[in-house]
């Protein structure tokens, strides 16, 4: 198996050339990567905002931003630091305490998510065991921080966004991990690494959507619900609910709110290439196209590269996910929440059992392709 | 904007008067902003705030049509950075599109109140400047809006045209941009509306089903039912006899 490139390893071991005891290394390399995926997931807020308003637009036969900065790129910044210089209102009859945690509650897991996202063998910022299954679990506690939002604000529009809020994570939790387990249960292991591993050396034939399509379709779609995208967006259904949980919130705890829902979908984007689309693997493997040419794995300069295109692969996926979600969003109309919750536990919840049961069928029988 | 009176004696103002809106910004820390570094921070502060005024979904008469073909493909206010926002609490701009009447006064200005800071409003149409058609003889309506919000930028017409709204928001970025952020704390608001906690109490359920499950849901009247030559149900003949006697 190629290791690939382990910058950890080698700044560490410069570090103790230079003089340094390795415990000291360590924690200076601590947050090294820790700044840069908090920066990364900064980023991609106004990579995917600019995009949703540029795709929206060309939906729409519209031209989009055009003012602020060339192509209306810096839309996404001018509106970030007008929040953040608005007043902040806290409704008189409000729940201080709650109206303040409620945001944070909501935004803090989607950042801490990101420390199980892979974007090579060893560009990860820890590979712990239990991997997929810490972002179920944080995952699950959104819909705590959209309750107290919603029940803090004393205003009945945000109370039933928050309760649809909650209703909805809960429902499409299940067929979510439930295909997970799926997953998890080819590769053996609930570490992200293992699962991209597990996937890779066939190039795009060796991906899990050709073993989990049924897999694939739930995931996704129980994603877009998690997320409250159209055509699950119900929670904040302008034409009923204002804007749901958030309608009292102003000026940075409105604007975390956005920076939560869209870092959200940038990581569950993330989270199906991951799964589903191969991680950082090229559609052709690698390490064949080396194996061809003779050269051998462990060449530095092939590591360098064979890593730059892992991260470009990793999030040209997860950006190509997020452009059909837009396009989701702009062109499919809205579900009922009734229809919402009827599709949630009377069809995804059955078609996710079955997927599982069928994928230990066909892990027993065919244990060659189905990780025995 | 209020200014406070200058110290010089030729003044007008009553030592200690505030003058209300007058011709020019406050000059008082304008030498300071404009001197030192903070121009550039008030430059970027003002940039962002007018590169995106979230205008809120508010129409109340014909004006929204002309407002909602904006929002549309042809005229698009996206460009300039305009977000519809629903709710009051998020947006930067109302623009009163359509007449205003006395039962809509209080919603108004209410939803007014609970803009944030900073805020702007836009006056669009006859209507909202002066009362429009309706200022010679309307029991109702309210001769313009700004005896109740303080109004920003006015655009005349009946109903204006999309382009003058496009307008007028470039000449609202245009006020935004010559503002300074030390003059905030003139510009606040400071009383608000109070609000009140919802009374909020269970109802029974109205849709158990058993509206439909009533008698006279399950069978026709027996007026009918004997004219059609079909059996009275005893328990209904009786029922009936019983109303009659009543």
């Amino acid at each position: 198996m190629n290791q690939g490139i382990d910058l950890q390893g080698s700044f560490i071991r410069a570090m103790v050339d230079l003089g340094f005891s390795p415990g000291v290394a360590k924690t200076l390399w601590l947050p090294l990567p820790m700044g840069v995926i908090l920066v990364a997931a900064t980023v991609s807020i106004f990579v995917t905002v600019w995009l949703e308003r540029k795709i929206s637009a060309a939906a729409q036969q519209r031209i989009g931003p055009e003012y602020a900065g060339p192509l209306g790129t810096l839309q996404a910044a001018a509106d970030g630091i007008k929040l953040i210089f608005k007043e902040d209102i806290t409704p008189a009859k409000a729940d201080p305490w709650l109206f303040t945690l409620g945001p944070a509650i909501v935004v803090i897991p989607v950042f801490l998510s990101f420390l199980i996202v892979p974007f090579g063998q060893n560009m990860v910022i820890t590979d712990i065991g239990v991997g997929i299954f810490l972002w179920i679990a944080l995952s699950s506690i959104a819909p705590i921080g959209l309750l107290m939002a919603g029940y803090s604000s004393n205003n009945k529009y945000s109370l039933l966004g928050g309760l649809r809020a909650a209703a909805q994570s809960i429902s499409y939790e299940i067929p979510m991990a439930l295909a997970v387990l799926a997953v998890v249960l080819m590769s053996n292991s609930l570490s992200t690494i293992d699962i991209v591993n597990q996937q890779s050396g066939y190039g795009i034939l060796g991906w899990n959507i050709w073993r989990q399509p049924a897999g694939f379709l739930i995931f996704w779609i129980a994603a877009l619900a998690e997320c409250e995208r159209l055509p699950f967006d119900l929670p904040e259904a302008e034409e009923e609910l204002v804007a749901g949980y958030q309608t009292e919130y102003t000026g940075m705890k409105f604007g975390l709110f956005y920076v939560g829902s869209y870092v959200n979908l940038v990581l569950s984007a993330l989270i199906v290439s991951i799964l589903y689309l191969g991680g950082w693997e090229f559609p052709v493997s690698v390490t064949w196209i080396s194996g061809l040419l003779g050269i051998s794995e462990t060449t530095p300069w092939l590591q360098v590269i064979t890593a730059a295109i892992g991260i470009m692969m990793t999030v040209f996926k997860a950006y190509a996910l997020v452009f059909i979600a837009i396009l989701l969003r702009w062109t499919v109309p809205r579900v009922r929440i009734d229809q919402l919750l009827d599709f949630g536990w009377k069809f995804l919840l059955p078609v996710s059992l079955v997927n599982l049961l069928l994928t230990a069928a066909l892990k027993l029988t065919f244990p060659v392709a189905f990780g025995g | 904007m209020v200014m406070k009176a200058a110290a010089d004696k030729n003044s007008i103002l009553a030592p200690g008067e505030m003058l209300q809106s007058p011709a020019a910004p406050p000059s008082v820390t304008h030498d300071l902003s404009e001197n030192v570094i903070l121009t550039t921070v008030d430059d970027l502060y003002n940039w962002c705030r007018l590169s995106s005024l979230f205008p809120m979904l508010y129409g109340t008469a014909c004006c929204f049509i002309e407002f909602a073909a904006l929002i549309g493909s042809r005229f698009d206010f996206d460009r300039f950075g305009l977000l519809p926002r629903a709710s009051p609490r998020q947006a930067d701009l109302i623009i009163t599109a359509g007449t205003v009447t006395m039962k809509m006064a209080p919603a108004l200005v209410r939803l007014y109140e609970q803009m944030a800071d900073p805020k702007y409003v836009i006056a669009m149409g006859a209507c909202t400047i002066t009362g429009g058609m309706f200022s010679m003889d309307s029991p109702s309506a309210v001769r313009g809006v700004d005896k109740l919000i303080p109004v920003d930028v006015y655009i005349p017409g009946c109903p204006p045209r999309p382009e003058a709204i496009i307008d007028a928001i470039i000449k609202l970025r245009k006020k935004v941009a010559t503002e300074s952020m030390q003059d905030r704390a003139y510009t606040m608001q400071t009383h608000r509306f109070y609000q009140r906690a919802h009374k909020l109490k269970p109802v029974p359920p109205i849709l158990t089903g058993k509206y439909l499950q009533m008698g006279t849901h399950s069978s026709p009247p027996k007026e009918l039912m004997e004219s059609m030559g079909m059996p009275v149900p005893s328990a209904l003949a009786e029922k009936t006899a019983h109303e009659e006697t009543n």
